[in-house]
């Protein structure tokens, strides 16, 4: 027991997050059934579930806005208290800004909620408005201001304290494009300096590209963890794709393939005399099949298909509904 | 922390006290309230002012010198004219009326026989004031037949008044519990407007809050205890503010408008809506120039200490209760029109609290209604500051009821402000709900 307890504290140490069996009712709703998760240092950590699964729920927890019913969490190794308010920064979901405040005055005032010196929070101010281009924007008023030039006041005021964990939901929903690309590549540069950054959404695509580890949850559980090279390599099911150039007698090439091999699809095009199809193989090895190929034809196309976040999500949820 | 709550509080504060139709209402508001009490005073003036001429044809040998011109009528004698001629000549003249007063030989048929005519249906006092004279005489007169001298009428007709005296042997005076009471009653009536008008912009501060969608951002920060406290706080010192602006400026403008239009003030307070017996109380007090000195002495002899200490404690409770529960509310809800249903319960003990204050406490300061009343918290900080001005102690309030009133009031207070941060803690996360009592009831038990 002793040393488990010892062991666990090594292990948080490097975690910037451990969450162990948490648990959150509203009435006879339940938000979050023992969920377990341990979000390491330095990495991109991708919340991931469609609305409702209970990400939110989490996160509320997290930043101590309400309170689990059950379970612990860890900060830094520390268990969970109010004064890790200022080492979290956090951008909601339902995000907004007093309207009727001046967007320099309003960054002051939620900077120094956050713990800062006026004097400091202005010159980091000074910091970011120059950096994102906006720094004509501290005396217009909020309600001036597009939906987008709100977001980024609102993005440099969660990470304006430079907390350690800083937690995103859904950061880029009210974004156009470009902004969206400037708040992707400020988030990255964060990660670079340190900075641990939760991720949530319910967009599987924004997943790949960012994150390092991902965390699913679904109907208040979460039902698959882990680090999303892992999880892919663990879900890929050894289906390539294959191109092959023949001069002739494709038919018949593919029907001795597939007495052999388990081909899920085949396409014959006969103006570029191509062969594509896609077949499904017993272990990863791939001995077999290339040598099978390489006699007759030349191969201008092997690719192993890796399941997409999307496609991860969707087999686990069914599977696990299948499964009860 | 604390400097968490005072930047919260600040900006509570000055964006209340920057916004527009605060900024409006505040200088508005003076002029308006003084506007109305000169347009009042000068309008009753001109009422008053309005002396009534009424031409009397007196055809009898009675009633020669009983018409005295008064503050409302001066009266014309006719002679030698008939009836129709004294109508033609009073209507051309345009006076009020005429007092037709035929011959006949004693003074009971001469009166019964007399007619006013007037050119609409006159006005009360004016009969009323006639009538007097009439009764008076004809008083006289029947008693005159029993044998009574008008000399010994007249020291019949003394007025009377009883002595009076408190157990401790000290002369008490009429009116004075009603002048308590009047202090008290506004005292209390400050504090409701307070809560109607300042809770209401606690309420709409948090409204505001949740559908800008920043109050997540806000208590990602701040504990949400500390944002509902820092808001109540921050606007009821935007409200001290108003309140303190509206006070001063009003008095200032109303000293000018008095001395401008030279109103006279005191024409107002036989008109206000004041119960009966407080008004008979004052305008005696108008009357009796010698006991000024002893209505001095006992407003003087009113505990201005425990009333502004009592005022302080009972405002400052009761006013976080109320204020805790208007932003109860605003978090319950999304947009001002949904609040409608749950306003109503709040106002009503208030309503409550002021209509059995002025009915109630006014005429038995101690009696079991008005010590119910100043018992029960949601009521207590205007019932009972209508009785303090009486003391505690001996003749005013018992010592046991102040300490239980304030006792109950800062339990209430406690419950209340933990019931009030739940809901509003479950609130502000709700949206596009609209909250049923069931609902805030299931919100008070979630961690």
């Amino acid at each position: 027991m002793l040393q488990l307890h010892i062991f666990g504290k090594i292990v948080y140490m490097d975690h910037i997050l451990v969450a162990k069996n948490v648990t959150k009712t509203y009435g006879d709703y339940t938000a979050l059934s023992n969920i377990s998760l341990q979000i390491p240092k330095n990495c991109i950590y991708g919340l991931l579930g469609p609305n409702g699964a209970g990400k939110t729920s989490f996160i509320r927890i997290i930043n101590q806005i309400t309170y689990q019913d059950a379970g612990e969490l860890w900060l830094n190794g520390e268990p969970l208290a109010p004064k890790h308010i200022a080492s979290i920064g956090y951008l909601p979901e339902e995000r907004g800004l007093y309207k009727s405040m001046k967007v320099g005055e309003q960054a002051l005032y939620l900077a120094q909620l956050k713990g800062l010196s006026k004097a400091e929070a202005k010159t980091r101010l000074a910091y970011w408005f120059d950096r994102l281009n906006i720094g004509d924007w501290w005396d217009k008023k909020i309600q001036e201001l597009s939906k987008g030039m709100a977001q980024k006041i609102q993005f440099i005021v969660t990470v304006l304290h430079e907390p350690k964990l800083l937690i995103f939901d859904e950061p880029f929903s009210g974004f156009d494009p470009i902004n969206a690309n400037i708040i992707k590549d400020e988030i990255l540069r964060l990660k670079e300096n340190g900075t641990s950054i939760i991720f949530s959404t319910h967009r599987m695509e924004s997943v790949e590209e960012l994150c390092e580890y991902i965390a699913l949850i679904h109907k208040s559980e979460k039902i698959l963890d882990g680090k999303l090279s892992d999880i892919k390599r663990a879900y890929k099911n050894n289906i390539f794709n294959v191109g092959v150039h023949m001069e002739k007698d494709a038919d018949v090439f593919i029907k001795s393939l597939e007495e052999k091999f388990n081909i899920l699809s085949s396409q014959i095009d006969p103006v570029e005399r191509q062969l594509n199809f896609k077949v499904q193989l017993p272990s990863a090895h791939t001995g077999e099949i290339l040598a099978a190929l390489s006699k007759v034809s030349n191969i201008n196309r092997f690719e192993e298909t890796i399941p997409s976040a999307n496609d991860i999500f969707i087999q686990t949820v069914n599977s696990k509904d299948n499964g009860k | 922390m604390a400097s968490k709550l005072g930047l919260i509080i600040k900006r509570e504060y000055l964006a209340k006290v920057r916004n527009r139709s605060f900024i409006v209402m505040t200088i508005l508001s003076p002029i308006l309230i003084v506007g109305m009490i000169v347009l009042i005073a000068f309008l009753t003036k001109i009422n008053d002012d309005e002396t009534r001429v009424i031409t009397v044809l007196n055809e009898s040998t009675f009633y020669q010198d009983a018409f005295k011109p008064s503050k409302n009528i001066s009266f014309l004698q006719f002679k030698n004219l008939t009836v129709e001629q004294a109508k033609d000549s009073t209507n051309a003249l345009e006076y009020y009326g005429l007092l037709h007063i035929p011959e006949g030989a004693t003074v009971e048929e001469v009166s019964k026989s007399t007619f006013l005519f007037t050119k609409d249906n006159p006005n009360t006092s004016v009969t009323k004031e006639l009538e007097n004279v009439f009764q008076n005489r004809l008083r006289q007169e029947r008693l005159q037949k029993l044998g009574v001298t008008p000399e010994q009428f007249s020291s019949v007709e003394k007025p009377f008044e009883i002595n009076l005296s408190t157990f401790d042997g000290e002369r008490s005076i009429r009116g004075v519990n009603e002048i308590k009471a009047i202090i008290g009653g506004s005292f209390g009536y400050a504090i409701m407007m307070f809560i109607i008008i300042y809770g209401g912009f606690v309420m709409r501060s948090v409204i505001e809050e949740k559908t800008s969608r920043i109050i997540e951002v806000i208590i990602s920060s701040v504990k949400p205890f500390q944002l509902m406290l820092g808001k109540i706080i921050g606007n009821s010192l935007a409200g001290v503010t108003q309140f303190s602006i509206w006070i001063v400026s009003a008095s200032a403008l109303l000293f000018v408008a008095v001395l401008i239009f030279g109103i006279d003030l005191s024409a107002l307070s036989d008109n206000s809506a004041m119960p009966p017996n407080a008004m008979g109380g004052m305008s005696e007090m108008g009357g009796m120039d010698g006991k000024m000195l002893m209505y001095a002495k006992e407003i003087y002899g009113i505990p201005w200490g425990l009333l502004i200490v009592s005022f302080f404690i009972y405002f400052v409770l009761g006013y976080l209760i109320y204020s805790s529960i208007y932003a109860a509310i605003g978090a319950a809800v999304d947009n001002e029109t949904d609040t409608q249903q749950f306003i109503f319960p709040i106002i009503l003990p208030l309503m409550l609290a002021i209509y059995v204050g002025f009915f109630s406490v006014f005429s038995n300061p101690h009696g079991p209604i008005a010590v119910g009343f100043s018992l029960f918290p949601l009521t207590s900080p205007i019932v009972m500051l209508m009785r303090l001005p009486g003391g505690i102690g001996e003749g005013g309030v018992p010592l046991w009821q102040f300490i239980v009133s304030v006792l109950l009031l800062a339990v209430t207070f406690l419950g209340i402000v933990s019931l009030a941060a739940k809901i509003y803690r479950t609130g502000i996360l709700m949206y596009g709900k609209k909250p049923t009592y069931k609902e805030l009831f299931k919100w008070l038990r979630y961690k």
